[in-house]
């Protein structure tokens, strides 16, 4: 896992730092609700009792996009909803990740039609999809375990690039 | 038909020289544009249909004379009945008068059916987009609107298609 595995009975841990900034940022990471249709029900289960997202430290879902880390986008997106869409992403702090939930919000899912985005990352930049129609909670956990082992490796000099 | 219903559609017919049709115990009867408003006046005042219960329309493309039809479904909740006023209109750039000044509901359901079919309504106090956004192109609910929008990928063309794809800047 993190810094817990490198801990031995001297009561001192060597590490980098980058390791534990990564660590910090998985472990208190606050995922914005953008519930958009039949996933959001799905993702509810998954922060409820049964799933209970809140053992990986994503027990916070923020209702401000100045408070969170990730946008789960949790089901299709209209073109009319584009642009609100990109005005949250463009307001949440940096770091920030995009998780792409179900196969709408990946690809469009079966509403391949001019009123719904063939996937959200025609408007903002996606970390993870999860494919599922809706996925079952365990997907979304999975999804959001995944998106922890790509932020575990980010490197600093990737973020000064940015 | 009911009874009461004929007697009101024989007086719209002697009215406004209004074509009817029954089809399966409903009455439609057919108003032309420039008098829709006197004929919805009518059937509200004296004949008590109180409530314009839908406002919607019909494109019949590629027929073209008449395209759409611009339909009025009248309730009356005191006599229990219900009508069809249908308004056809010709051509691609369909013009109807509104209908706002008679029922006040006409409003939002005129501009449902500006936004999706195009009928303009002259006279109509706020003729905005009220469904699509406000700088949409085309109006999604005529026949000759293109429906699709992405082909599917399949492991043949997933390159090509992926090259197009308007992937979001960071």
């Amino acid at each position: 896992m993190g810094v817990e595995s490198k801990l031995g009975n001297m009561g001192v841990v060597t590490t980098t730092l980058e390791t534990v900034v990564n660590w910090g940022r998985t472990r208190a990471m606050w995922p914005m609700l953008f519930g958009l249709a039949c996933c959001a029900i799905e993702m509810m289960g998954a922060q409820a009792a049964n799933y209970d997202m809140s053992r990986f430290g994503m027990e916070l879902m923020r209702a401000s996009p100045r408070q969170s880390d990730l946008m789960i986008v949790a089901g299709r997106v209209s073109r009319k909803m584009g642009p609100v869409l990109r005005r949250l992403y463009d307001q949440m702090p940096e770091p920030k990740w995009v998780l792409a939930m179900g196969d709408c919000a990946s690809t469009g899912g079966v509403f391949n039609n001019y009123a719904i985005f063939q996937g959200v990352d025609e408007v903002v930049p996606v970390d993870v999809y999860v494919a599922g129609c809706p996925p079952r909670p365990e997907a979304l956990i999975h999804g959001v375990v995944t998106l922890h082992e790509k932020v575990q490796a980010m490197k600093f000099k990737d973020l000064a690039a940015k | 038909m009911d009874t009461k219903l004929e007697k009101i559609v024989q007086a719209l017919q002697a009215e406004f020289k209004a074509q009817a049709e029954e089809f399966r115990g409903e009455a439609h009867v057919f108003v032309d544009a420039a008098r829709i408003a006197d004929a919805l006046t009518l059937l509200r005042d004296r004949h008590r249909f109180e409530l314009l219960s839908a406002l919607t329309a019909v494109d019949y493309w590629p027929q073209t004379q008449p395209r759409f039809h611009v339909i009025y479904q009248l309730t009356s909740i005191a006599e229990n009945l219900s009508l069809m006023i249908r308004v056809p209109v010709d051509g691609d750039q369909p013009e109807v008068p509104t209908v706002t000044g008679v029922y006040g509901n006409a409003n939002w359901r005129e501009r449902e059916v500006w936004d999706m079919f195009g009928v303009r309504f002259t006279g109509h106090p706020d003729l905005r987009r009220i469904l699509m956004a406000p700088d949409w192109e085309g109006h999604p609910l005529r026949k000759d609107y293109p429906l699709g929008y992405e082909e599917p990928q399949f492991t043949f063309n997933i390159k090509e298609i992926d090259s197009r794809k308007p992937y979001a800047k960071e």
